[in-house]
């Protein structure tokens, strides 16, 4: 496979997807576990499907589409939650809902023989082009940038936003800002693990590196360590068999959360024993 | 300390149909140290967060030195119930600390300096929490969660410390050295102090508040005690003894 890396564009294409989608990952993983945003980076997502099927529909790129919606999700569910007393998860559930009909809809309203939406839903590796390379390296770019140019800042509001808000932060402006960063997260790992199955690629790496250290950057770090082995792990077996990129990811990860989960029991029993 | 007067006139806050407060009316002074006590739904941390703008009341208004809570220079330190904040988020004492030196303003680049890390120190001496600064968040007990929160809205420089229930989930010993901390810290701040430990604090408030959508009574704190405590209570037990029913 490595002579072959070298030899094939497409190759060459995902192994470089999967580095940026390991890092935008990793390190927007922890700050969603952190913050309890999975299920609203679950809606941006499922509602991002819209964009796909208006792609197909209207004869542009999908991930432009997807791109679009996700955004306009991200800020929906943001300013309804704000301005109303109703509850986040039915706000995310209608948003996840409308997104999936609408993507079945636009779909099905496409003239001549329905498009390919499986790599895109479960993701494909291999089917990452150049120009949804360009795409994810720029909006990874302005991820990383927003993270880390104002790290001080997302440490305090992610640890106590009431805080900040006491201290007369503009907190509104951090918390859309998180918001359109989980968007554009979900758009970077689209091509690669696919829209049902995002939420499992940027939850799980950030859990299983939450057992392993209790400081913020080094979680980040084995998060994105986590992610770029899943992500190989899936690129090799989708290269070799013809499995889903996506499935492959997630069993990857299952069985390694489990695995921490168990290393840590083991380091907590040990310490018990000791105490003793 | 400086001059302060914070004053909350005709409050009320509604949660959909429920009046969690309803014309209430409040004055506190520079110097003032309050004890806020009543039953759960009380209206206690709605009233608490009206005074920190994190709740927009419903009717009424509230000035801080007669000006409104944007144009003022108060600085209101916080201590929030122990349940509103995420104890396994991987931070160090000292960094969740130093976040009370924030600038109001998002920084590009912010980096803390000496003069915020040595602030940082006196303040976690003050509450007795230098040797854990260190330490995650998630390896301290109850009693130092809260002492470093309080460290947290110290390093403000408050003019005001308002705390929300800081003895709750919290064993009886460090429940003692808190409202020690507390009582050491009203002679130089305005406090506003929400508990259940009614008897513990009776001795060192100067003011007591029984609070149940607005006030039931307040003053003396002996005489707040013994009006909204020791009468229902008695009442009950007389009412229960009258019923025939074991006490």
């Amino acid at each position: 496979m490595f002579k072959a890396l070298l030899e094939y564009e497409f190759l060459q294409n995902a192994f470089l997807a999967a580095m940026i989608t390991s890092i935008v990952g990793g390190i927007v993983g922890v700050i969603i576990v952190e913050k309890k945003l999975v299920m609203m980076t679950g809606g941006i997502a499922h509602t991002s499907y819209g964009g796909v099927g208006l792609g197909y529909l209207l004869g542009f790129e999908p991930i432009i589409g997807a791109f679009m919606f996700s955004i306009m999700a991200a800020l929906g569910i943001g300013v309804i939650k704000n301005k109303s007393t109703g509850s986040k998860d039915i706000i995310i559930a209608m948003f996840w809902s409308l997104g999936m009909a609408l993507g079945i809809l636009f779909i099905g309203l496409t003239p001549g023989y329905p498009p390919m939406v499986s790599s895109y839903l479960f993701g494909n590796i291999l089917s990452v082009t150049r120009f949804d390379l360009i795409l994810m390296s720029i909006l990874a770019v302005i991820i990383l940038t927003l993270i880390f140019v104002f790290y001080q800042d997302w440490k305090a509001h992610l640890f106590d936003q009431q805080f900040t808000q006491i201290m007369r932060k503009k907190t509104n402006v951090l918390e859309y800002v998180l918001l359109i960063l989980l968007a554009l997260t979900v758009v970077v790992l689209i091509r690669v693990v696919g829209i049902i199955l995002v939420i499992a690629l940027l939850s799980v790496p950030a859990s299983a590196s939450s057992y392993l250290t209790g400081k913020l950057h080094l979680r980040m770090v084995y998060s994105m360590i986590f992610s770029f082995v899943f992500i190989l792990s899936g690129l090799v077996v989708s290269y070799y068999t013809d499995i889903s990129t996506g499935a492959v990811i997630v069993f990857a990860a299952v069985i390694l959360y489990l695995l921490t989960w168990l290393y840590s029991r083991r380091l907590l029993y040990k310490e018990n024993l000791k105490g003793e | 300390m400086r001059p302060l007067k914070i004053e909350l006139n005709e409050i009320s806050v509604n949660y959909g149909k429920i009046h969690a407060l309803k014309n209430l009316n409040l004055t506190i002074n520079e110097g003032d140290y309050i004890g806020i006590v009543g039953p759960n739904g009380g209206g206690k941390s709605t009233m608490m967060k009206s005074i920190l703008g994190l709740i927009k009341p419903s009717k009424g208004k509230i000035t801080y030195c007669g000006t409104s809570l944007k144009k003022s220079d108060i600085r209101m330190g916080y201590v929030p119930q122990i349940s509103d904040i995420n104890r396994m988020f991987p931070i160090t004492v000292e960094e969740v600390v130093l976040s009370g030196r924030m600038s109001k303003e998002i920084r590009p680049f912010f980096k803390y300096s000496e003069e915020d890390k040595k602030a940082v120190e006196e303040v976690l001496d003050t509450v007795g929490l230098k040797k854990l600064k260190n330490r995650q968040i998630n390896e301290l007990s109850g009693g130092e969660f809260q002492k470093m929160i309080i460290a947290r809205a110290l390093t403000l420089k408050p003019d005001i410390l308002l705390l929300d229930e800081p003895t709750a989930m919290v064993d009886v010993m460090s429940q003692r050295q808190i409202f020690s901390l507390i009582k050491k810290l009203s002679k130089d701040i305005t406090i506003v102090l929400i508990t259940h430990h009614v008897q513990m604090i009776s001795k060192n408030v100067k003011k007591l508040i029984y609070l149940d959508r607005n006030i039931i009574a307040e003053g003396d704190p002996n005489q707040v005690y013994q009006y909204a405590y020791l009468r229902p209570v008695h009442q009950s037990i007389k009412k229960r003894v009258v019923g025939g029913a074991h006490v």
